[in-house]
C-alpha cells in the first residue's frame, strides 16, 4: 500500500463522510483514483465498514452495555479461535478481542436492560464449553469512544473572531 | 474636561487601527456566519502540553522566572531549533523567552532603531511591523510584493528600497497573509545586497513548521548571514498555543543582551505556567506538529482546489495556513468583496489591503477550519460569485 492510500485511510478513519471530491483534493489526486482505491481497500478487507457513532443517552432508547472478562481453556489445534467464534457469533456481542494478561477474551455486549445482559452471560456465555469463568462490568458512563469525546465542552468565550 | 487629544502622544495618534478588525461588528451580530478570518489554529493545545502547565500550577510554580526565561525552556528551544532547522544558538547568551512572537518582534525592532532609521517591510504582511517601527521612532518602508512571483522578495525590489538610512529588513516567511515562502535560492540572492549595506534581518519564522512539501530555510541558515539575523519564533502556531502567549527571539548575543534589558523593564518574565508547558511541547511535541501539519495540508489542497474551480486565481500557498486568492476578476475592491460576502452569504474573510496596499485585489482566507466549514464556505462563495455575474 502506498503513501496515498495510507493518507486516504487516515482521513476516512477520522471522518468517513468526506466526499470523493474532498478526498481527491486532500490527497492530491482525482476522484476516479479515490474510487478505485476505496474499492480495492474494501476488496482487500482493509476498509471493513462505515458507521455512525451515536450517543444513545441522548435518545429515548434504553441500552445497557457491559464489558465481560472471559477465561477460556484453549482447545488442542484450534487454540482460542474456535471458542471465540462461538462467542462472537451471538448478535448481542458487539466486540470480541483476544487479550494478553489476566484473562483471555474481552466481550462487549449491548442489551436493553441489565437483566437482559445478565441473562445472556449466565445462560449463553458461561455455558459454552471451554469457558471457565466470566466477570461482568457494566459501563456506567461513556466519556470517549473512538477518539470522540461524548460531552463536548463549551467553546471558549471572548475569543478573537478576527486576527 | 480634559482634552485627551492633547494628552495622547502624537506618535500613538498617528497609528491607524488594524484593518483586520473592520467587519468585527457585523460578524459579531451573526450567528450562522462561517469565519475564515481567524489567524490561529483550530486545534486544542495537545493534552500532554496542557497537562504540563496544569502540573506546574499544582506544584505551585507561580513565581517570576529569570528575565531571559527558565534554563529548561532556553535549553529546549536550542535543542528544538538545532533538531528541526539546523539553527544553532547558545542557550545562555543567544535566546530570550518572550510574551509571544509579538513581543519578540517589538523588542527586536526597538533594540536596533534610532530615530529616523528605515525598516523595510515587504507587504502584504502581518500587520504589526509598521506600527512597532513607528513607535520605536523608526520609519517603516513598505516594499510592494507582487503575485507574479508568489509574493517573494526579489533582489531588485530590495535594492530599490535601500537608502542610506536603511537599518533592517523584516523577512516574514512563511507569510501571513499570502502563504508564500522564500526558498534557499531566493534568500541567497538577497545576501550580497544585505551584506554590502550591512542590513540587519528580522526573520519572523512563526510559521516555519507549517511549510508544505519542503523544509523551511531561515536566513540564519546561510553562514554569512548568521551574525546579521534575528530569528523570531514561538509556540502559538505550530503547537496551537496562541493563548499561552509564549515566543522567543534568537540572534547575536550582543543584541539579545540589549533586548533582555528592555524585556526586563517592560515585562519582567514570560508567563511561568506557559514556560513549563513550553518545555513539554519543545521536548515531546514533534509528533503533534506533524499531525496538525498533515491536517492543514489536506485542507489547504481542498480550499485551493475549490477556489480555483470557482474561477478565482490562486497561487499554491506553500506555508502558514492561509490562501490568498485574487478577486480582481470580480471587479470589486477587496473591502467590497469581503463586506458583501459577509453580508450576503455570511462568510468572513479579510481584505488583502489590511496587510498593505499591495494586498488590494486579494483576500485572505484561513484554512485552519473544519472540512465541513470549508465545504460550506466554498458553497457560499460560489453562490456569491454567481450572484455577481447576473
Ligand atoms: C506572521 C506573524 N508573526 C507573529 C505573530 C504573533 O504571534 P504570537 O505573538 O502569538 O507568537 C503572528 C500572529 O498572527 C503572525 O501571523
Amino acid at each position: 500500500m502506498d503513501q496515498r492510500s495510507n493518507k486516504l485511510l487516515k482521513l476516512l478513519e477520522k471522518d468517513c463522510t468526506l466526499t470523493p471530491a474532498q478526498l481527491a483534493a486532500m490527497c492530491d489526486t482525482t476522484e476516479e483514483d479515490i474510487a478505485l482505491r476505496v474499492q480495492s481497500l474494501k476488496d482487500e478487507g482493509v476498509i471493513l465498514g462505515y458507521k455512525a457513532l451515536i450517543n444513545w443517552e441522548k435518545t429515548a432508547i434504553e441500552a445497557v452495555e457491559a464489558l465481560i472478562e472471559v477465561k477460556i481453556t484453549p482447545q488442542r489445534d484450534k487454540g482460542f479461535d474456535r471458542i471465540a467464534e462461538r462467542i462472537y457469533q451471538y448478535e448481542e456481542v458487539e466486540s470480541c478481542y483476544l487479550m494478553s494478561g489476566g484473562y483471555d477474551v474481552t466481550v462487549i455486549i449491548t442489551g436493553r436492560t441489565l437483566r437482559e445482559v445478565a441473562l445472556f452471560v449466565s445462560e449463553k456465555l458461561s455455558t459454552i464449553d471451554g469457558v471457565t469463568s466470566t466477570a461482568t462490568h457494566f459501563i456506567l458512563k461513556k466519556y470517549k469512544q473512538q477518539n470522540v469525546v461524548f460531552e463536548q465542552r463549551e467553546e471558549q468565550r471572548e475569543r478573537l473572531i478576527f486576527s | 474636561m480634559i482634552d485627551y487629544n492633547s494628552v495622547i502622544s502624537q506618535r500613538v495618534q498617528d497609528i491607524k487601527p488594524s484593518g483586520i478588525r473592520k467587519f468585527f461588528d457585523i460578524l459579531e451580530t451573526m450567528t450562522d456566519a462561517i469565519s475564515l478570518g481567524v489567524g490561529e489554529p483550530d486545534f486544542q493545545t495537545p493534552w500532554h502540553i496542557r497537562d504540563a502547565g496544569i502540573y506546574s500550577l499544582e506544584k505551585g510554580f507561580t513565581k517570576y522566572t529569570s528575565n531571559a526565561g527558565m534554563t529548561d525552556v532556553r535549553r529546549e528551544i536550542c535543542n528544538y531549533l538545532s533538531r528541526r532547522f539546523d539553527l544553532h544558538y547558545d542557550m545562555n547568551s543567544q535566546v530570550l523567552v518572550t510574551v509571544g512572537g509579538s513581543e519578540a518582534i517589538d523588542l527586536a525592532i526597538r533594540c536596533i532603531t534610532n530615530p529616523g532609521d528605515e525598516i523595510l517591510i515587504p507587504e502584504p504582511s502581518f500587520v504589526c511591523y509598521g506600527p512597532i517601527a513607528s513607535l520605536a521612532s523608526g520609519v517603516p518602508v513598505p516594499i510592494r510584493l507582487v503575485a507574479d512571483n508568489e509574493f517573494r522578495l526579489s533582489p531588485e525590489q530590495l535594492e530599490a528600497a535601500i537608502t542610506p538610512r536603511t537599518k533592517a529588513l523584516v523577512l516574514p516567511y512563511p507569510s501571513n497573509p499570502t502563504g508564500g515562502i522564500m526558498e534557499r535560492e531566493d534568500l541567497e540572492k538577497l545576501v550580497p545586497i544585505l551584506k554590502q549595506h550591512g542590513i540587519i534581518v528580522l526573520s519572523d519564522e512563526i510559521y516555519a513548521e507549517l511549510t508544505y512539501g519542503q523544509h523551511h530555510v531561515s536566513m540564519a541558515n546561510i553562514p554569512e548571514m548568521y551574525d546579521q539575523t534575528i530569528v523570531v519564533n514561538g509556540m502559538s502556531k505550530c503547537y496551537s498555543m496562541t493563548g499561552w502567549r509564549l515566543g522567543y527571539v534568537c540572534g547575536p548575543g550582543e543584541l539579545i543582551a540589549q533586548m533582555t534589558k528592555i524585556h526586563q523593564y517592560a515585562i519582567m518574565s514570560a508567563p511561568t505556567t506557559s514556560q513549563y508547558a513550553a518545555v513539554e511541547a519543545l521536548k515531546n511535541g514533534d509528533e503533534d506538529i506533524e499531525a496538525m501539519k498533515e491536517e492543514y495540508d489536506g485542507r489547504r489542497r481542498y480550499l485551493v482546489n475549490g477556489l480555483r474551480k470557482l474561477g478565482l486565481s490562486c497561487f499554491e500557498p506553500k506555508g502558514a495556513f492561509y490562501v490568498f486568492p485574487s478577486i480582481q476578476s470580480t471587479g470589486l475592491s477587496s473591502e467590497e468583496f469581503c463586506e458583501r460576502l459577509l453580508v450576503e452569504q455570511k462568510v468572513a474573510c479579510i481584505a488583502g489591503n489590511a496587510f498593505g496596499e499591495s494586498g488590494e485585489g486579494f483576500v485572505r482566507m484561513c484554512y485552519a477550519a473544519s472540512m465541513q466549514n470549508l465545504e460550506e464556505a466554498l458553497r457560499r462563495i460560489g453562490l456569491f460569485l454567481d450572484s455577481l455575474k447576473k
